[in-house]
Parts: structure tokens; C-alpha cells; sequence
């Protein structure tokens, strides 16, 4: 007890301006890469062959694309994106700096996972709605997204937890965050009981998300 | 009300070509029931989709309300579709939202005005009987209940033409029943054309005025129920009407019957069938009557009845009680052993 009394008074601060920095991180990354990838993930569906917006060139480049991207480890993607970073928002270190690579890495994550989701939707529900003489931008977000919520939100929640890791890489070039103190104390300075402490915190963070994902998915599937 | 002019679909995939219609043509008039029947494959869902052109035929005209479908914009098409309504084996409901939501999204969805939403979907709930169910979701209806939702969401957008692909297959035979007088009250009440397809004769009988039988792609027989149940021309319209009225009797009694008198078949249409007439036939005459069997339905005007009788006794006194039979508006034919 002396013992976690005192890492905590050593620590206590940093540990939580690091948590800190990593929830901004994630959501900020988050939200942009919902914006970016949803949409993809829904032209991914209906550029499909023999979907509304049947569209075999557009389809096949959006797949490679993504697939390139999501071959990239975080790490390469990082440096690769270097000069990117730059020229979008003025500089490649700290937080600012941090965001284009995790939205680069988690907007065609998202755009998979909304993709899988999206096409669970049942066909005959669609064709239901097309029957009725409804608009087929109106089906897409009021029919197939609104009935992939549950699928949607279990996907959002991999991909949180997907960029919750990437950002244990961020301190590299400066952004902070629990990854980075873990490695700099934990490991570079052997503090050893650093690196359990923010172990221990990203646990909980991971199991609380998955808890709070699960639940809002099985509210939104209304069985 | 709607037309169908030759109309044929051909569906196209890598390796073959199937040829699921084939110069179809059809009329399905203004406040009638017509029936579509046909085994797995015939092209039956193909015809229906073809109707509001889900499915888009590869020739030949599609033409509801006086208006060829073929010939209109996006826009008017989309317009068209919502007089006409359609409704599905597999029911088609938002798992995500309420009976109230599943109605009230589409109309919203189609620009009907705020307002107006609640009073059609409480209007057309209560037509379906399910008034109470508002709040409930369709995981929590019975599969019938399901298919009531689903009639009340193509009611509430008032159209003029129903399109039922399989609508009580996936029903057990009691809800089938009810689904079934569910549509009759519509399509008398409210005055809209139905076109119906089915695999079950049972369904064509209870509230069909016409009946198409389609194989292969084609049409193979087409007239009022009544008539193809009396006078099937066809093999394949032959099956489905025996399918009502299973007669299979073992040939060995037939031959061994016939030796004392002729084998036959009675039909009953309308009042006919309500009289006693074969009861009659052993008062009158000298002869014994044994029915081998035998079965009457209620067609959706009029009964209708087909009994196969064995009728014992000498050649004029049998001969006599046929042509009283057939006064008295009776169908006689003689069931040959050999056929
Ligand atoms: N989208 C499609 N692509 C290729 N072939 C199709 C398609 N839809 C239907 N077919 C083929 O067209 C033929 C007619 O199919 P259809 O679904 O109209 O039959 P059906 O009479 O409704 O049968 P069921 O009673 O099984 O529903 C079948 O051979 C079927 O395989
Ligand atoms: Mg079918």
C-alpha cells in the first residue's frame, strides 16, 4: 500500500495527463475517421456489382487503396506520412502532428468494419423500401445504416480499441500519451512499477469500452 | 389495371442464361383478385417483381393504372411505386424500429406531411387488427403479426394495386387463413386489385377471381377460379386441383367395382353442391351408391365439390340416375380404370 502511495505521488500526475492525452488522441482521430470512413464503407456497398450505384472502377480503385493503406504497419505509416503531416496541419510533432497518421490508419479500418456491417442488412428490406418508391440516398442512411447500428457500433468499438494501441506509438514523435510514458519510464528508465501502472489503467480503459460497445449494441438490436 | 404485354426476363450470369420469363401476357382488372400459380422456379416472383419493376423485364410492356412503366424517369417511377404496394414471404420489417416506426418511417420517407403520419398509420393498424402492438418490435410478432404490419405499411400509402409475393408461405395454415381474409376485406372494403402468387391451390380457392398457372416461364392456362378448377386443360393445372382433391384409389377396387356398375365422378358447382343429390339417387331409383370419395370446398363465391362414386345396380337403372344427375346441374364423367 506505502508502496502504490508512493508511485502515485511520483507519478499520479504525469499518468494522468498521459491518460489524458491518449482520450484525445482517440477521439479526436475517432470522430474524423467515422466521418471519413463511413461513407467509404458505404460506397464500398453500393458500388458493388449489381447494387444501386453498380460502379466497377470506383469499387475495385477503393479497394486497393484501402488495402494498401491497411497493409501498412502504424509504425511505417507513421514516418511514411512524415511529409503529409506536415503540409495538412503545419507540423509532424505532438498531438496535431499525431492525428493525420491515426486517421490515415483508422478511417479504412472503419471503412472495412462499416463495409461487413453494411452488408448484413437484409436485401429484402431494401427492396422493400425501393418498392415504395423511396429514395435511394433515404434507403441508404434510413434503412441499411440505420438497421447495421448494432454491427456498426461493435465495429466502432474495435476500432477504438485498434487506435487506443496505434497511440502507444505516438510518443514518437512527441504526442504523449500512456504508451509513451510506459516506454520512456517503464522501460528506457527501468521504473518498472510505472509500466504496470499504466498496464493496468489501459486494461480497464479496453474493458470498460468493450463492456460500454456491447451494451449499446445489444440496446440498438432491440431483440 | 395492370397489364403485362409480352412480356419476357432473362437473366444473365457468367456462364448461362435463364430464361425466366417467357412472353408473358396478362390483364388483371380494376377491384379483382388474380392469382398466380406455379411450382418453385416457374417464374412466379419474377412476374410480381416485373410489376413494379424491381425486377426490369428484358421486352415487352409493363403498364398499371394506364401508364407504361418502361417508358418513365426515375422520378415518375418512383411516383408509380407508391401506388403500388407490395408485400413479401419474408415480411421486410426494420428489425430496429417499432410497428408504429415501420409505418410511420416510410411515409414520412414518401413526403407525407407530419401531421397526417399518425392518423394513417393508428387508421390502417386498426384495419390490420394490431392497434395494440404500436410500441412492441417485430422480434417480439408472431409471424402472422409480422405480415399484418407489413400489410398495414403498403395500406397506409393508399395504393391502388397489391402485390403479394408468397405472402402466407412462411405461415402456418390457421394464420394463412386469417392473412388470407384479411386480404379479401381489403380488396372489397377499400377497393384495391390484388395480384397474388402462390404455390398453394388453397390460396387461389379462398379469395382468387382469377387464376394464372404459369410453368417454365409461361403462362400455361389462365381463367376464373371456378372454371380451371372444373375444366383443367392442362397436366400441370390438373396436379393442382387434384391437390385439393387427393382421389387415389387403388386400381385393383376400380377394376373389381366396374364389373357392378360404372365408376364416377360428380362435380358440384355453386348450389348444386349444397343438395343432397346422390342421397337422393338411391330413393328414386334401383340402385346402391358407395362413395370412394370425395370432398367439397368453398371457392370464394361458391362451393364447389368433387365426389367419386361407385353405383351399383342394373345398366338402365344407372343409366336413368346419370341423366337425373346431370339435371339436376350435376358434372357426371365416368372414371375410367385404364386412364
Ligand atoms: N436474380 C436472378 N439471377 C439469376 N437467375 C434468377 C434470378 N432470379 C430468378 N432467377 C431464376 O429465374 C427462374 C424463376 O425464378 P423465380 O424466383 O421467379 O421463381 P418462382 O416461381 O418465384 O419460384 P419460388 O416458388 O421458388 O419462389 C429460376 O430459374 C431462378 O433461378
Ligand atoms: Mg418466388
Amino acid at each position: 500500500m506505502a508502496n502504490f502511495n508512493e508511485v502515485f505521488d511520483r507519478w499520479g500526475g504525469l499518468i494522468w495527463e498521459s491518460t489524458l492525452a491518449t482520450f484525445q488522441m482517440v477521439t479526436i482521430s475517432l470522430l474524423i475517421s467515422i466521418i471519413i470512413g463511413l461513407p467509404l464503407g458505404i460506397l464500398l456497398v453500393i458500388t458493388r456489382p449489381n447494387k444501386s450505384f453498380d460502379n466497377k472502377y470506383l469499387y475495385r480503385t477503393l479497394n486497393i487503396f484501402i488495402n494498401v493503406i491497411r497493409s501498412i504497419p502504424f509504425i511505417i505509416l507513421l514516418f511514411a506520412l512524415l511529409p503529409f503531416t506536415r503540409l495538412v496541419v503545419g507540423t509532424s510533432m505532438g498531438v496535431r502532428g499525431v492525428i493525420v497518421p491515426l486517421v490515415v490508419y483508422t478511417a479504412p479500418y472503419i471503412a472495412r468494419l462499416m463495409e461487413s456491417a453494411l452488408l448484413e442488412v437484409d436485401k429484402g428490406v431494401l427492396e422493400a423500401y425501393e418498392a415504395m418508391g423511396i429514395k435511394t440516398k433515404d434507403i441508404i442512411w434510413h434503412v441499411m445504416v440505420r438497421e447495421a447500428r448494432p454491427s456498426i457500433i461493435l465495429g466502432i468499438t474495435i476500432a477504438v480499441i485498434g487506435l487506443i494501441g496505434a497511440t502507444a506509438m505516438a510518443g514518437l514523435v512527441g504526442a504523449g500519451g500512456l504508451g509513451d510514458v510506459a516506454y520512456r519510464f517503464g522501460h528506457l528508465r527501468y521504473e518498472p512499477e510505472v509500466m504496470y501502472v499504466t498496464i493496468i489503467i489501459l486494461v480497464i480503459i479496453i474493458q470498460v469500452i468493450q463492456t460500454i460497445g456491447n451494451i449499446l449494441a445489444s440496446r440498438a438490436k432491440k431483440d | 389495371m395492370i397489364e403485362l404485354k409480352h412480356v419476357s426476363k432473362t437473366f444473365e450470369s457468367k456462364h448461362q442464361q435463364v430464361v425466366a420469363l417467357n412472353d408473358v401476357s396478362l390483364q388483371v382488372n380494376k377491384g379483382e383478385i388474380f392469382g398466380v400459380i406455379g411450382y418453385s422456379g416457374a417464374g412466379k416472383s419474377t412476374l410480381v417483381r416485373c410489376v413494379n419493376f424491381l425486377e426490369k423485364p428484358s421486352s415487352g410492356q409493363v403498364i398499371v393504372n394506364g401508364k407504361d412503366l418502361g417508358q418513365m424517369t426515375v422520378e415518375q417511377l418512383r411516383a408509380a411505386r407508391q401506388n403500388i404496394g407490395m408485400i413479401f414471404q419474408g415480411f421486410n420489417l426494420l428489425k430496429t424500429a417499432t410497428v408504429y416506426d415501420n409505418i410511420a418511417i416510410p411515409l414520412k420517407l414518401t413526403g407525407v406531411p407530419a401531421d397526417q403520419i399518425k392518423e394513417k398509420v393508428e387508421k390502417y393498424l386498426a384495419i390490420v387488427g394490431l392497434s395494440d402492438k404500436k410500441a412492441v418490435f417485430p422480434n417480439q410478432l408472431s409471424g402472422g403479426q409480422k405480415q399484418r404490419v407489413a400489410i398495414a405499411r403498403a395500406l397506409s400509402h393508399e395504393p391502388e394495386v397489391l402485390l403479394s409475393d408468397e405472402a402466407t408461405s412462411a405461415l402456418d395454415p390457421e394464420t394463412t387463413d386469417s392473412i388470407l381474409s384479411l386480404l379479401l376485406k381489403i380488396n372489397r372494403e377499400l377497393g384495391i386489385t390484388i395480384l397474388l402468387i402462390t404455390h398453394e391451390m388453397h390460396v387461389i380457392q379462398k379469395i382468387c377471381d382469377r387464376v394464372a398457372v404459369m410453368e417454365n416461364g409461361q403462362i400455361i392456362e389462365q381463367g376464373h377460379v371456378i372454371d380451371i378448377y372444373t375444366h383443367p386443360e392442362n397436366t400441370t393445372t390438373e396436379k393442382f386441383v387434384s391437390s385439393i382433391f387427393p382421389s387415389d384409389i387403388p386400381i385393383e377396387i376400380i377394376t373389381e367395382l366396374e364389373k357392378q356398375g360404372p365408376i364416377i365422378q360428380l362435380t358440384f358447382v355453386g348450389p348444386s353442391a349444397d343438395q343432397p343429390a346422390l342421397s337422393m339417387l338411391s330413393k328414386q331409383f334401383d340402385i346402391h351408391t358407395n362413395i370412394l370419395s370425395g370432398n367439397i370446398v368453398q371457392l370464394k363465391d361458391q362451393p364447389f365439390g368433387k365426389l367419386i362414386a361407385h353405383i351399383k345396380g342394373a345398366k338402365v337403372e344407372t343409366d336413368k340416375a346419370l341423366n337425373y344427375l346431370r339435371e339436376q346441374g350435376v358434372q357426371v364423367s365416368e372414371v375410367k380404370h385404364n386412364g
